[in-house]
């Protein structure tokens, strides 16, 4: 079990790494200099030279790679250029605002579609299976920022059962709740799908599965078997999914926060691209891909926590 | 044997189109995106105003006779623009699905035909480039070179790829130790011809699935980053630009986020319902089994 | 037939599938005599899963049992409620399944599935605990206390066998059914598993009905043997009667065709002509007409009776209704 983790972590560390020098020299490829794009078009060459500097834009690229990695593993993600503050301070302010947003989607889709996978799987080829079936696959193609649009339109606009603006007052549990409601639907209903089918088909293939006819031949009640027995197993691959789900709930969280004027990291990174304000820009990004790859690892250990026979695999 | 088996006879296309066409889910696709297909091709000759003609005595009017989506801030006709919008949704779907599929091929069969040292680095690729937030990744990309669909088609191709690598490569390897391959080689084939003549048939039909299953993610997040402003340059009317119009209107008038959502819904699932449809049609272990 | 604990009478089973109505079973007969041990063979396909499937009733959802009945210690199986019938199952009726790396649940601890099986009992946890140490003790397991904290995969497939049969037997079932039981295991594994069945058997007084296509195995252990053919019980009675004096043209070719009965050299092993018939579409008259080496007219027109020859051996044959009248 230590030498798994011990491994998958060792991977997620230079899958980070690499992501981020990758992400440092695709920058790179791109024609375009940030201390220009910053300092716009009427930008004197001794301004733009003397950002260049103290962003060390001036250094050869494995220079920065390294200068980067270092203060990257101090914490530092380099300086706000407008404000002269830490990115790090920036973007960790707004991280909890997109972690709730995050957090709370995959809880209620997670939830929902276990139960409508079960559900599905235990009726095989019935109506309410073939209904499932297709809602699962509406709620996957629906995209989320258009899911964003229409509950705002509907629920907060013409309605107005929910809030349409903002995260709610700080440290009002409620009111920050019911500021979640609407973005937090928005971006889980399409995982509400993918989980649902996900859980149908290892279901349906765990309760063709030799184990499943000795748990009945010994007369186990049914909803014992399903829901003791085999969605123990059931669940297995969707932990995986989850993981992989907070990459894709990143991305759709950058609409949910503006689409309905969210704070949190996606509308960082907007406001900060309508301002030019480029470190911070790059800050938000490194944090979120960081964020992933934690995510991915975290659900394959407890992957591995939950399945003994990866559990004890030597 | 696996020669007659990779060669698509015209019988078999027929047949596929048959086993689509039965389901109904499929069928529902197929008109969908049949019709998606027509509107963004001959979208000029068929929208019934200039979707970027300006009418300020007609502005942000509900739907009408004259106009059966309503009409914007500027008093462009929504139906028109929604038409056109297509367009925008089709020209970039096929070059950053085509690119990936392509680069995705490339590396993926020689990542499964390659040494063991190869196939690590290029699982390793996929890997970090999976690692990135899709969106969050063509944010830092706008940043630097600005807004343009040439922009959104690069970022998306880009996080594309492993999708399609991956599949090809576990496609390569379990087929590289089979049988007939391993008869090939022996009698002195080349890998060019292993790969070009046996193996490239044999991940079509799964690469197919996945395209026409990648299709809505793709206009999904044109329309997105369009709405986010990083996409195509106004006047040019993009799904995701029309509701980025349709936002800003939201208490004036809900006539177009409803307009420029519907296509949007429509499609993606149209695509999504000829994918599963395709898939079950494509892999026969599963058809007959929903 | 007060002596039988199972009695199948005339049951056909038949599958609906896209190609048609498959016969799995047709007009079975089958009984099983308190305490005992009988034996079943037959080629792969010729409906003894089917058959094992409809007596503890867990037949797949297109299968439909067409006519007979099932009589379980004086009980019609076929009206039971489903909860009923579910009280009867690893309670009355236990099975030990073919492949014991699949028998249990991944990622469930031994102990877990062992107490698990006992929820009807109205004991403490310990009390089921002791009762499946005192099983794996029985079924010669090692060290069973610590063992029950295991996981499955961290047993042998033979260990897992075992622990199948301790749970089987473990609420002292009248009828216990074993499904090729050792046939995924190698030959010393075999004989060791058949020797504990034997003595555990004999202690608990229970019926067994053995499934295997060891003809040898059922010689050393069964009573009783129950021969079928493409969906038809062709012949049973004791075991002595069937190995020496087979009735049926089947069990003659299917014994000869036995390697442990070759006892000349040969370099051609001795095979059954000719193929099993459609199930879809089944010829009138005798299954085995297309392969029988004595076929005569009659056989091809008119299904044979289930004859009985002499005391306790019956068999599915023209010629034995014609020996047994003469």
């Amino acid at each position: 079990m230590l030498t798994f983790i011990t491994k998958r972590i060792g991977l997620a560390l230079a899958i980070a790494a690499l992501s981020v020098t990758l992400l440092f020299i695709i920058i790179h490829l791109i024609p375009g200099d940030p201390a220009r794009t910053m300092l716009g078009p009427k930008a004197t060459p001794e301004l733009i030279a003397e950002i260049q500097a103290r962003m060390g834009l001036d250094k050869t690229l494995p220079h920065q790679i390294l200068i980067f990695f270092g203060n990257m593993l101090q914490g530092d993600l380099g300086m706000d250029i407008f404000s002269n503050r830490p990115v790090a301070t920036i973007v960790f302010e707004q991280l909890p605002h997109t972690l709730a947003l995050i957090f709370s989607a995959i809880a209620w889709s997670a939830t929902l579609g276990i139960f409508l996978g079960c559900f599905s799987a235990v009726r095989r080829n019935s109506l309410a299976d073939r209904l499932t079936g297709i809602l699962a696959v509406s709620f996957i193609a629906a995209p989320a920022f258009v899911i964003a649009l229409y509950s705002l339109l509907l629920f907060a606009v013409e309605l107005k059962w929910f809030p349409a603006i903002g995260a709610g007052t700080p440290g009002d549990i409620g009111d920050i709740i019911w500021h979640l409601v609407l973005p937090s639907f928005a971006i889980g209903l399409s995982w509400v799908g993918y989980i649902a089918r996900l859980v149908r088909a290892s279901m349906l293939e765990i309760l063709g599965e030799g184990h499943v006819r000795t748990a009945r031949a010994f007369g186990l009640p049914e909803k014992w078997i399903t829901y003791r027995y085999a969605l123990k197993l059931a669940i297995l691959p969707t932990v995986t999914v989850i993981g992989v789900g907070m990459g894709f709930l990143l991305s759709a969280a950058v609409f949910a926060e503006i689409v309905f004027s969210r704070p949190g990291l996606g509308k960082l990174v907007i406001d900060s691209i309508s301002t030019r304000n480029y470190p911070v820009v790059m800050g938000s990004v490194l944090v979120s891909t960081i964020l992933f790859v934690a995510s991915t690892t975290l659900s394959d250990i407890v992957n591995a926590i939950l399945d003994p026979r990866i559990r004890q695999a030597k | 044997m696996a020669d007659t088996e990779n060669t698509k006879t015209r019988g078999e296309f027929a047949e596929i189109i048959y086993h689509l066409v039965r389901d109904p889910l499929g069928c529902t696709g197929f008109v969908i995106v049949t019709a998606f297909v027509f509107i963004a091709l001959f979208a000029d000759f068929i929208v019934p105003y200039d979707p970027i003609g300006l009418n300020i005595k007609d502005r942000l009017q509900g739907p009408s006779a004259a106009h059966l989506m309503g009409t914007d801030q500027l008093g462009r006709d929504t139906l028109s623009r929604v038409m056109m919008g297509s367009r925008v949704a089709l020209q970039v779907a096929l070059p950053t699905i085509g690119g990936a599929m392509f680069i995705g091929i490339l590396l993926g069969m020689i990542a499964g035909f390659g040494s063991r040292t190869v196939d690590n680095a290029i699982v390793l690729f996929f890997d970090t480039i999976r690692s990135f937030p899709t969106v969050m990744f063509a944010l830092a990309v706008v940043a630097l070179v600005g807004p343009s669909l040439t922009t959104v088609i690069f970022v998306i191709m880009m996080t594309s790829i492993p999708t399609y690598g991956r599949v090809v490569r576990t496609q390569t390897l379990s087929l590289r130790n089979s049988e007939f391959i391993l008869a090939e080689r022996s009698l002195g084939a080349s890998v060019a011809r292993i790969l070009g003549v046996h193996i490239l048939p044999n991940v079509m039909g799964p690469l197919a699935v996945l395209a026409a299953m990648d299709i809505p993610t793709v206009i999904g997040l044109e329309a997105g980053l369009s709405f986010l402003g990083m996409g195509v340059k106004p006047p040019t009317p993009s799904w995701g630009s029309i509701l980025n119009d349709g936002y800003s209107l939201i208490r004036n008038t809900p006539w177009i986020i409803v307009a420029g959502g519907i296509p949007l819904i429509l499609t993606t699932l149209g695509f999504t319902f000829l994918g599963e449809a395709l898939r079950d049609v494509v892999d026969p272990k599963l058809r007959g089994t929903k | 037939m007060g002596t039988d604990i199972l009695t199948i009478r005339d049951m056909s089973i038949h599958y609906d599938t896209p190609r048609g109505t498959l016969k799995a079973l047709r007009h079975v007969n089958v009984n099983v005599p308190k305490g005992k041990i009988i034996g079943v063979v037959g080629e792969s396909g010729c409906g003894k899963s089917t058959l094992i499937s409809s007596i503890i009733r867990l037949l797949a959802p297109n299968a439909d049992m067409a006519s007979g009945s099932i009589t379980f210690d004086g009980k019609e199986l076929y009206d039971l409620s489903e909860d009923e019938m579910r009280g009867l199952r690893g309670t009355d009726i236990s099975m030990v399944f073919q492949d014991p790396m699949q028998t249990h649940n991944p990622v469930l601890t031994i102990g877990r599935q062992m107490t698990d099986i006992q929820y009807r009992d109205d004991k403490t946890a310990e009390q089921k605990k002791a009762r499946a140490v005192e099983m794996l003790t029985q079924v010669g397991i090692p060290d069973p206390e610590a063992r029950l904290e295991q996981y499955p995969h961290e047993f042998s497939g033979g260990m897992r066998q075992r622990i199948a049969i301790a749970m089987a037997l473990m609420a002292r079932p009248k009828l216990l059914i074993a499904d090729e039981p050792t046939t995924a295991l190698d030959a010393t594994l075999e004989v060791q598993i058949i020797k504990r069945l034997e003595e555990l058997q004999a202690d608990i007084g229970c019926s067994i009905l053995f499934i295997s296509h060891h003809l040898g195995v059922i010689a050393e252990l069964c009573d009783e043997v129950v021969v079928m053919y493409a969906g038809e019980v062709v012949e049973q009675g004791s075991v002595r009667e069937v190995f020496h004096s087979p009735q049926h043209p089947y069990t003659k070719a299917l014994l000869e065709c036995d390697p442990g009965h070759i006892k000349k050299k040969t370099r051609n092993l001795p095979t059954i002509p000719g193929e099993i018939p459609n199930l879809v579409d089944v010829p009138p008259g005798c299954a085995f007409a297309a392969r029988c080496p004595r076929v005569f007219d009659e056989c091809h027109t008119k299904r044979p009776a289930w004859t009985q020859i002499k005391d306790g051996q019956h068999a599915l044959c023209h010629l034995a209704a014609k020996e047994s009248v003469q």
